[in-house]
Parts: C-alpha cells; structure tokens; sequence
C-alpha cells in the first residue's frame, strides 16, 4: 500500500535542485507525511513512535554521560557520584537515562503485547516481526551492560550471573565465559568492553529500527480490526493525523516518565547498586532490573533435571527460550484472523498471558524458596503453553466473530453511521499491495 | 563472451577462485585477532599463583583469599564437621566426584579426596564461587551446616559438596598445596 505514486512536488527552485539530485526531502515527505495509514489506529498504535523518542533521549543524554564517565574499575563508581554531585546538570541527565531505560522497556512491552493481540506479526509482516525480536534483543543486552557500567553491587553480581549462563553450555561453555568477562571473572576487562558495547549496541538498535520501518511501510500498518486497507476510505494521511495522535500520546507518556525523573528516580533501582562492587560479597538478595523479572523467573523455575539435561543448562534454556519464542510467533498461530477483537478465547487467553506475564515479573522479584518455585513453575508453563499449544491449537478450532468486509464498514459500524457505505463498495475495491 | 567460453579453466575462473578464496582466508585471518583480543590478558593470567599463611587459623575459622578474582574459601573443620561429611555417604550425594584439581578426575567426593588429604583432612580450599551462576555462598549456614548460595538457593555441606539447589557440581577445589605446615599456595 506504500507503493502508491510519489506525491511529493518540491515548491521552490531549491526544493527541485536537491529532488533531481538527492530526493531525501521527497522520501521524508512520501513515508511521514502523505504516507497513507489506517484510519482506525487507537491509542496502543502510539508506541512505536514512543519507542523512537525514547532511543534517541537514551542516545543524547547517554553520549553527555560517557563525556564524564571512566569506565576502569577504580573510578567508575567514583565518577558516576561525581555526575551526581559535581557535574552541571549531571543528576538530571543521569536520572533521565536510567529511568529512561525503565520507560524504554514499558513502551517495548505495551509495543510487543500490542502486536500479539491484534496479530500484527501474520503473513505479510513476519520479517517486520522479527526485525522487532531483534531490536528487543539488542534493547536487552543494551542495558544489561548498562547497567554494569556504575560498578555498584548489583551491576558486579548481575555481570556475574548473567555472564553465568554461558557457563552451562557443555564443552565450550568456560571458553566463552572467560572470552566475554576478558578473565576469570568480572573485573577491569569486562567493565572496558561492556561500556565500549554499550555505546556500539544502540546505534545498531537506530540501524535496525530504520529496517523495521521500512519492513512497515512496504506492508503497511495493522489495523484493529487486523483488515487490510483496501481503499482510500480505509486510511487517512499520516500528516496531521498520526502525527498529532502520536504527539499527543508522546506527551502523556513523557509526563509520567518526567514524574519518575523529578520526584521518584530511585523507585525502579535497587538500594545496593550504591555501594561499591566487591567481589568477595554477594548481596543477600540479587536480582535485575525490573524488565529482567518475568524471565529470571523462569531461569529459577527450572529446578530439575530433564533427562540428560541438567537443572542449570535447563533453565538457561528456557530463559532463552522464552524470547527465541518470540521470533516464531508468525508461523506458531494458526488463525486466518488476524485480531483478537474477532477471537473471543484468544482474547481470554490473550489477557491470561499478560496476567502470567506480570506474574512471572513479580515472581523473578521474590526469593528462590518454596511456594515461590512452585508459582514459578506454574507460571512458565502457562507462558510456553500459550506459545507452542493454544496459538497452533486455538487457531484451528476456534469460531472467530464475523468480520467486517472493510475498515470503513467497521468504523461507520462503531458510529451507528450512515448508509452511504455499503459492504460492496469496499468489495469492489480488491485488495492491493505493492 | 560466449566466444571465450570453453570447458577449460580459463584465466577468468582462476582470477574468480582465487579473489573468493583470498577473500574468505582473509576474512577469517582478520576475525580471529578481533576474537582473540577478547580472552584473558597476559597480566590476568600472571595473577595466577598466590600463597596464604594459615598459621592463624584456629579449628572453626575460615579465611576467604582472593584469587583471579574469585574469592577462595580456606577453612579449618571442626571435628564435628568431618564426622559430618564422612558419615554421607556417596549415594546421597548429587554430585559424587570430587572435583578436586589435585586428584585424578573421577575421584569420589569423599570427605577425605575434598579436603587437603591424609592428615590434613581439616583443611579445605575451594573456590567460593556457586557453581550455578556465579555468586558467593555464605559460610555456616544453609540445611548442610556448609554452605548456602543466596542467590538461588544452593546448600553445600560441610565439604562444600552440593547437597540441594540448582547448582550442578560440587564447588571446585583448585590445585594447591602446603608449602609448609603454615603456608599453602594455590594455582
């Protein structure tokens, strides 16, 4: 649908010069402003316009903080105190980029729970899918590293754990353990190339987000409906009407985001990152970052062997497998509807997944012992369950709702509207795509 | 073109074996230093012997030295404690090897095999780092009267030998020895 003609005409002799020759101002034009979308799109379509003002904050206050940060381990947590205390400004632009990782991962999140429900990951956007998985992927280890980089309690021991995991792979496991800490264990090496990663990695996000719109305008958006557009009464030009949707909806969501940063920018941290690392001492009580939660529970869940693999390996499996999940979900749900607006029990069980995430997160925040592993273990069946049983499943034997012959006929539906469109005036127009 | 075409090699199939041949040996040539750069540096790795004076380490005391940047676990068992982890025997054991750095690899984690041997039985060394992921366990505590990791909930008994949790293996025992009766070196 992105494939329309061009409808950019440059209005000065300036504007013509550079078309004839780099018609950047013509492609600008073309994707953000006459670029056709969905006339329904609701407020949860906001997010990946959230999502692009939160890289760029983390970008921008991330590049001034590296300007007073020595990543070596005899000064880092010294040098962060002395962005808190001593550097102009320094408190505001710190607390910005840690909180602003927190309201990276709330976007990413509502993001990603938007595209299960209204199945925005089905033929013919799977590779845009994907691309997402990516950037999430890249978004973890982003911060993960980021978080190292204070060289508090939590960053060491977190490093520890995380890097861990690598330990679990038979054979290899150690060899790469000890390629990525630099050492034996976490110690100067490790903190001098996590900060040189995490400034690369979020550059490589912006460089996969610029495929993953691209991937979005060759296909064009989902709708809720999960109809394709197939007519220009479907859709409405993104300049001023996504434009000023997505503004608002930026506005609201920096509100609360500048609400944690000025009044509560310690809610989302833990207490023992304040200290300094020492090695010799783990923190009674370790865990990650918050958006880690749902899936170090499930790295705690697995609490037995599985044949000849052991509770460990077990459980780095499935805290891994819980996101390469993700990256199937395309060919998983079997459904020829798209949205669950139409799909009453994948609706229920939908919401039941959100619920068991949440779940999970608060779970990853308790400790290791008793009733806790047992909830766990509930939980991280419920979440590879809805995954590799109730999408394939649920597609083939659920009744969907009947579905509206075109957007148009479902939005004048929503508003008791007229008569003037009728289901066959959206027939007669087929579908296209470029 | 079609006219140079023979069932020969010609000199134009040589030129493009050999570009895709240099291009691929190249390129890995290049990665390798790129990977190589990563592992652990010369002055790690001459971190890697210590000595530890032990004189003044009573029975029921533990010292932690720090060695390539793990801590390692030095401690004077009391009596009770080996009575402790003789009286287990082998078939309660998770895991039943000793993992011990000075004896041969399948060595069974008996009380004696996990500790400095004949006549030192008191004494054990191990490296103090869980081995599920990594943390320290505390000392003297969890079900075992050993060890307890906090992170995730692995118990260690009076031999460090793991007991109940999600850690795989017994924690490490590195190569050491008593270079005298007051002194062990380690690595």
């Amino acid at each position: 649908m992105a494939g329309g003609h061009s409808t950019y005409t440059p209005s000065s002799g300036i504007g013509r010069w550079v078309d004839q020759r780099l018609p950047l101002p013509r492609l600008v034009y073309d994707s953000f402003v006459a670029y056709p979308v969905p006339r329904n799109l609701n407020y949860a379509y906001t997010f990946g316009g959230i999502l692009s003002i939160m890289l760029v904050v983390q970008i921008l206050t991330g590049v001034v903080l590296a300007m007073h940060y020595a990543a070596s381990t005899e000064l880092a947590f010294n040098s962060v105190e002395k962005i808190m205390r001593d550097v102009n400004s320094g408190w505001l632009l710190r607390y910005l980029h840690a909180n602003g990782a927190s309201f990276f991962f709330i976007a990413v999140y509502i993001h990603i729970f938007r595209g299960l429900y209204y199945g925005s990951y089905k033929a013919p956007r799977e590779l845009l899918w994907i691309l997402g998985c990516i950037i999430y992927l890249l978004m973890m280890a982003t911060a993960f590293m980021g978080y190292v980089l204070p060289w508090g309690q939590m960053s060491f021991w977190g490093a520890t754990v995380i890097t861990g995991f690598f330990t679990a792979i038979p054979l290899v496991g150690e060899w790469i353990q000890q390629l990525l800490l630099g050492g034996f264990a976490v110690d100067n090496p490790t903190l001098n190339r996590f900060y040189s990663l995490h400034y690369l990695l979020p550059f490589m996000i912006a460089g996969v987000v610029i495929l993953h719109v691209w991937a979005l305008h060759v296909t064009g958006q989902t709708n809720p409906t999960g109809i394709e557009v197939k007519s220009k009464t479907d859709t409405v030009a993104f300049t001023p009407y996504a434009t000023i949707k997505d503004g608002f909806a930026m506005v609201l969501f920096l509100a609360v985001f500048a609400y944690f940063v000025f009044y509560i920018p310690n809610f989302l941290g833990h207490a023992d990152n304040y200290i300094p690392a020492n090695s010799l001492k783990t923190p009674a009580h370790i865990v990650p970052e918050w958006y880690f939660l749902p899936f170090y529970a499930i790295l705690r869940a697995i609490t037995f062997n599985i044949g000849p693999i052991d509770s460990k390996l077990g459980g780095v499996l499935a805290m891994f497998g819980a996101i390469a999940v993700l990256f199937v979900v395309p060919w998983l749900d079997t459904s020829k509807v798209r949205s669950a607006v139409y799909r009453p029990w994948y609706k229920l069980f939908f919401w039941l997944f959100v619920i068991d995430s949440i779940f999970l997160g608060w779970l990853g925040s308790r400790p290791a012992e008793g009733v806790y592993v047992v909830m766990s273990q509930i939980a991280t069946a419920y979440y590879f369950g809805f995954f590799i049983i109730i999408m394939p499943l649920l597609g083939l034997i659920e009744t969907p709702r009947r579905l509206p012959n075109s957007i148009t006929e479902a939005v004048l539906a929503k508003t008791k509207g007229s008569a003037t469109v009728t289901p066959h005036s959206a027939a007669a127009a087929p579908e296209k795509r470029a | 073109m079609s006219a140079h075409d023979t069932t020969e090699p010609n000199r134009r199939d040589f030129l493009y074996v050999a570009t895709g041949t240099a291009a691929v040996v190249g390129a890995a040539g290049v990665a390798w230093p790129f990977i190589d750069q990563m592992r652990p540096d010369a002055s790690t790795l001459a971190m890697a012997t210590i000595e530890v004076d032990v004189s003044a380490i009573e029975e029921g005391m533990s010292i932690t030295a720090k060695w390539r940047g793990k801590p390692i676990f030095i401690r004077n068992r009391t009596a009770q404690e080996i009575e402790e982890a003789r009286a287990t025997p082998l078939t309660d054991l998770k895991d039943p090897i000793a993992r011990n750095e000075n004896l041969l690899a399948d060595a069974p984690a008996t009380s004696a095999d996990r500790s400095g041997g004949e006549g030192r039985e008191n004494w054990i060394v191990m490296i103090g780092s869980c081995t599920h992921l990594g943390c320290v366990p505390l000392g003297q505590s969890g079900d075992f009267g050993g060890w307890f990791c906090p992170c995730h909930g692995s118990h260690y008994d009076t031999a460090g030998r793991i007991r109940s949790g999600p850690a795989p293996t017994n924690l490490p025992i590195p190569t050491f020895s008593f270079i005298s009766d007051t002194t062990i070196r380690i690595g």
